[in-house]
C-alpha cells in the first residue's frame, strides 16, 4: 500500500525509546525522518488521503477535524516533552519521506534559527472573559409584556430597556477590554514573545460571557507557572471580568517566525 | 507538565483549533490545502458552531446587533 507522509514537527534529535509507542493521525505509528542534527516527525497517511479534495473533505467535518487536530497535539505535545520541537501548521503533507528530507535539506537553516528561539520555551494561553448578568432576561420579559397590551408605552419601555442594555454591555465591554490591556502591558513583560488569537464566538467556547481578549505568551518553561500566578492575581483584583488560561502549550503560536509582530 | 497554575483538563478543541489552524510554521508541502485561507476556517468554525449548539446551554447572550 502506498502512502504519503503526514508531518507534525521538525525536532532536535531525541532518544526514539522516547516517542515508542506514539501514533499520530489515523492511529498510525509515528517514525524519524532525519537530516544532520534535525528530525521531522512523521507518520503514514494513506494515500487515498493524500490528496488535496480527500484531505480537504475530512477536515470539513467537524468530527475528523477533531480527530486530526487532536491527534496532531498528541504528536507535538510528546514529541515537545522531550525535545525542542517547532510544530507544522495542521496538514502539512509530502508524497514521500524523501520530500520531507528535502524539506529538512532547504529551510536548515531557518528551522535551526527557530528552534533555537523556541528551546526551553512554552507557550501560556491567556483569556478573559465579560459577564453580561441577566442582560437578555431584561428584554425578555419587557418584550412579552409588549406582547400582551402593545401600548405606547410598553413600546417605549421596550426601547428604553434595549438602550440600557446595550449602554451597559459596551461600558462593561470597554471595562474589560481596559483591564485586558493593563493585563497584556504586564504579562508580556514576563514573556518572551505575545501574540493575540482572535476572539471566540461565544457558541464556540465552553465558558459563560463573551471573550473579549484571547492571547498567547511565549515564556521560558520555568516561567510559565509564574506568569499564570500573575495574570490570576491582576483577574483577582477586577471583579468585572473572568479569566482562563490554557496550557502550558507547545510553542505553536510562535512557530512561524515571518509572522512575528 | 501541568503546575499548579495550570487547568488539569482535557484541551478544549476551541483552543487548539486556534494554535493549529492559525499557527504552526507554515510550509509548502506537496499536497496544498491552504488550510489557513478565512474560507477554510470559517467552514470548520460553522460546522463547530453547529456542532456545539446541540449540546451547549441555551441561556447565551445573544449578540447585540
Amino acid at each position: 500500500m502506498s502512502t504519503a507522509s503526514y508531518t507534525y514537527a521538525v525536532a532536535r534529535p531525541f532518544n526514539p525509546t522516547q516517542a515508542a509507542g506514539l501514533v499520530g493521525v489515523d492511529g498510525a505509528a509515528i517514525h524519524l525522518v532525519r537530516h544532520q542534527d534535525l528530525v521531522a516527525v512523521v507518520s503514514p497517511l494513506a494515500s487515498a488521503d493524500a490528496d488535496e479534495t480527500a484531505l480537504r473533505a475530512r477536515l470539513e467535518t467537524l468530527a475528523e477535524l477533531e480527530v486530526i487536530a487532536r491527534a496532531h497535539h498528541r504528536v507535538v505535545a510528546a514529541v515537545a516533552a522531550c525535545t525542542p520541537t517547532l510544530p507544522f501548521r495542521l496538514a502539512t503533507v509530502h508524497r514521500t519521506d524523501d520530500r520531507v528530507a528535502q524539506l529538512l535539506r532547504r529551510e536548515y537553516r531557518r528551522f535551526r534559527e527557530t528552534l533555537d528561539r523556541l528551546a526551553g520555551r512554552v507557550e501560556v494561553g491567556v483569556k478573559i472573559y465579560v459577564q453580561h448578568a441577566g442582560a437578555s432576561a431584561g428584554a425578555m420579559s419587557v418584550a412579552e409584556k409588549t406582547d400582551g397590551y402593545g401600548s405606547a408605552r410598553a413600546g417605549r419601555d421596550y426601547l428604553r430597556n434595549r438602550r440600557e442594555q446595550r449602554d451597559r454591555r459596551q461600558h462593561a465591554w470597554r471595562r474589560a477590554t481596559t483591564a485586558a490591556e493593563q493585563m497584556d502591558a504586564v504579562l508580556a513583560g514576563l514573556a518572551v514573545d505575545h501574540r493575540q488569537h482572535r476572539t471566540q464566538s461565544a457558541e464556540l467556547s465552553a465558558a459563560p460571557g463573551e471573550n473579549v481578549f484571547n492571547a498567547a505568551y511565549l515564556v521560558d518553561a520555568g516561567r510559565a507557572e509564574e506568569l499564570a500566578a500573575r495574570a490570576q492575581r491582576l483577574a483577582a483584583e477586577n471583579p468585572h471580568v473572568t479569566l482562563e488560561i490554557t496550557g502550558p502549550w507547545p510553542p505553536y503560536s510562535f512557530a512561524d517566525s515571518e509572522e512575528r509582530t | 507538565m501541568s503546575p499548579a497554575a495550570f487547568p488539569a483538563r482535557e484541551v478544549a478543541l476551541v483552543d487548539l483549533l486556534d494554535r493549529l489552524l492559525a499557527g504552526g510554521i507554515v510550509l509548502a508541502g506537496d499536497i496544498t490545502l491552504a488550510i489557513a485561507d478565512i474560507d477554510m476556517v470559517q467552514i470548520s468554525l460553522r460546522a463547530l458552531i453547529t456542532s456545539l449548539g446541540r449540546t451547549t446551554r441555551s441561556g447565551a447572550a445573544e449578540p447585540d446587533q
